[in-house]
């Protein structure tokens, strides 16, 4: 078996040793319920208490705006749902994006049933929402505009600050899907007027099963799970305290050094990406070179198909991922390149490769040299190819 | 996911190419839905599949099912490659998940397609065999959130 490269980090991360170290106490010393009256509770108390203000720091939040949830699909489900129904008094409009996570496009379809309205705004060629397009879509009954930081695809970092200001001045709630960009791109949620962000643990070295919302102190929206007096009796439940403080520790690790993290990660990012846009030919950048997450990296290869790709990449130990179709169970190409302007046989063939900070040079030159080979492989099977070059042999 | 057998099938395809001047050509599939097939056929003067060659943009089971089908219908006389149905390619890849089952039903359309190449240019009539669509994409059930 060859060394495994792991360029798949945007669908998760490994939990870093520290993390795993910090949380391991926490299941067999102190095991206590935080919400006991005997001394030995409140030890998970306070680790949960700590691990609420170093999230809330790296927001520039107070702590008890933070409430830990059990990921970022949650968080995106609390968020709309419980503001859709706070404010349905108000009005029955949402505005979104059509390159959201699933997460806040289901959620946004299921409420459309329940008798809300929904905006999808349309996004440019590098998948970046249309602000004029907001702007015109504001009505009397909007309460909620939910646009995400970045984009998971494609890697695009959205112009939150500008739509903040946009919510703030028309006085609608703002929520940002922040799985992707928090630990990756400062976040600051007062400057960018965020009422809302959701986040997630495992993808940025932090555990599985834990994330959380952050709500703005004043927004008034009621809980999503009941029975119980814990996260300000916004989500009951006995806290996850190892998932509370895994994802305390990943925050503290991720921001202490985001930007040289990040430095590093951008150089091999471009590196990676004018490789292969020089040497493949037929293939695109999915996304804008510069305004894109530190680690993301996305193609397109013309006259393939993506889920070959990741089959042959695999077998060579190279993880990555497609946003088409047959990876998620449906034949439809990823809504998020279609949202772009790709047509179905374009973004049928994509390659999503999302780097962490232990990948080397190394491994995006093995990356590069497989992707080439692979694909010429494909083309030569593929009969939109031979089709192609006879079409241009006879020019 | 895939079975052994699909997954050999996807890694060693068998007969992958062309054939030049080939006594039949079916291309079956779209790009939109993500898959299209192409065969090719070498038919002799006895009505007898000599060889058979593809090509396949698509999945890992579109490749895996092209491959299969063209073992399935070499060396066969036509009436043999037509009783070739996407159950039996279905069945020689040891099985698909459900929601492949779309490229089995593309291999054999694109057999089907090469045969009727082959009988309009020899302006013959094979017992049996239909047009076939060009197009196949199932309808999608919805999604309820």
């Amino acid at each position: 078996m060859k060394k495994m490269i792991y360029l798949d980090n945007a669908a998760t991360t490994r939990t870093a040793p520290e993390v795993v170290e910090a949380m391991l106490p926490y299941f067999t010393e102190y095991y206590g319920n935080a919400s006991s009256i005997y001394e030995f509770g409140a030890k998970s108390k306070e680790a949960i208490t700590k691990a609420r203000e170093t999230i809330a720091g790296a927001l520039g939040a107070n702590a008890e705006e933070i409430y830990f949830t059990a990921g970022g699909s949650e968080a995106d489900n609390w968020a709309i749902k419980a503001a859709a129904e706070a404010y349905r008094s108000k009005g029955n409009h949402i505005i979104t994006s059509r390159i959201e996570h699933h997460a806040v496009l289901h959620t946004c379809q299921y409420l459309e049933k329940q008798g809300f309205e929904v905006t999808y705004l349309d996004v440019d060629e590098q998948g970046v929402v249309k602000l004029d397009q907001l702007k015109a879509a504001i009505r009397p009954t909007t309460i909620l505009i939910t646009i995400m930081f970045a984009n998971n695809e494609i890697g695009t970092i959205e112009p939150v600050a500008k739509i903040g200001k946009i919510a703030r001045e028309h006085g609608i709630l703002f929520h940002t899907d922040a799985v992707q960009a928090f630990g990756q791109v400062p976040i600051d949620v007062d400057a960018m007027n965020i009422d809302m962000l959701s986040a997630s643990g495992h993808k940025l070295n932090g555990p599985k099963g834990i994330g959380f919302l952050y709500i703005r102190k004043g927004v008034k929206i009621r809980s999503f799970i009941h029975g119980g007096a814990q996260e300000r009796k916004r989500r009951a439940g006995t806290e996850n305290v190892t998932g509370i403080v895994g994802l305390g520790k990943a925050v503290e690790l991720a921001v202490s050094h985001m930007e040289e993290r990040t430095a590093g990660e951008r150089e091999l990012r471009d590196y990676l990406i004018g490789r292969i846009l020089k040497e493949v030919p037929f293939s695109r950048l999915n996304g804008p070179r510069e305004l894109r997450l530190p680690n993301n990296a996305n193609f397109c290869f013309q006259f393939i198909e993506g889920e070959s790709l990741l089959i042959m990449l695999d077998m060579e130990g190279i993880c990555g991922s497609s946003g088409s179709a047959c990876t998620s169970g449906s034949l439809d190409p990823s809504h998020v390149l279609l949202a772009i302007g790709l047509p179905h046989e374009i973004a049928h063939g994509s390659l999503r490769l999302t780097l962490g900070e232990d990948i080397t040079r190394e491994d995006i030159d093995v990356t590069v040299e497989a992707v080439k080979r692979i694909v010429a492989k494909l083309r030569e099977m593929s009969p939109l190819y031979e089709d192609f070059m006879k079409k241009n042999a006879k020019r | 996911m895939y079975s052994e057998k699909v997954m050999d099938h996807f890694k060693n395809p068998r007969n992958m190419g062309e054939i030049e001047n080939a006594s039949g050509v079916g291309t079956v599939g779209n790009a939109k839905c993500g898959d299209i097939m192409r065969m090719f056929l070498d038919i002799d003067d006895n009505g007898v599949i000599q060889d058979v060659k593809f090509k396949t943009f698509g999945c890992g089971a579109a490749v895996a099912t092209s491959s299969m089908a063209t073992e399935l219908v070499k060396g066969k006389t036509i009436k043999e490659a037509l009783e070739v149905t996407n159950k039996a390619v279905m069945e020689a890849l040891d099985g698909l998940p459900p929601v492949k089952v779309h490229c089995s039903l593309l291999a054999e359309e694109a057999i089907h397609a090469a045969l009727w190449d082959y009988a309009e240019k020899n302006g013959i009539k094979i017992e049996g065999l239909e047009k076939p669509k060009s197009d196949i994409s199932e309808e999608e059930e919805e999604e309820d959130y």
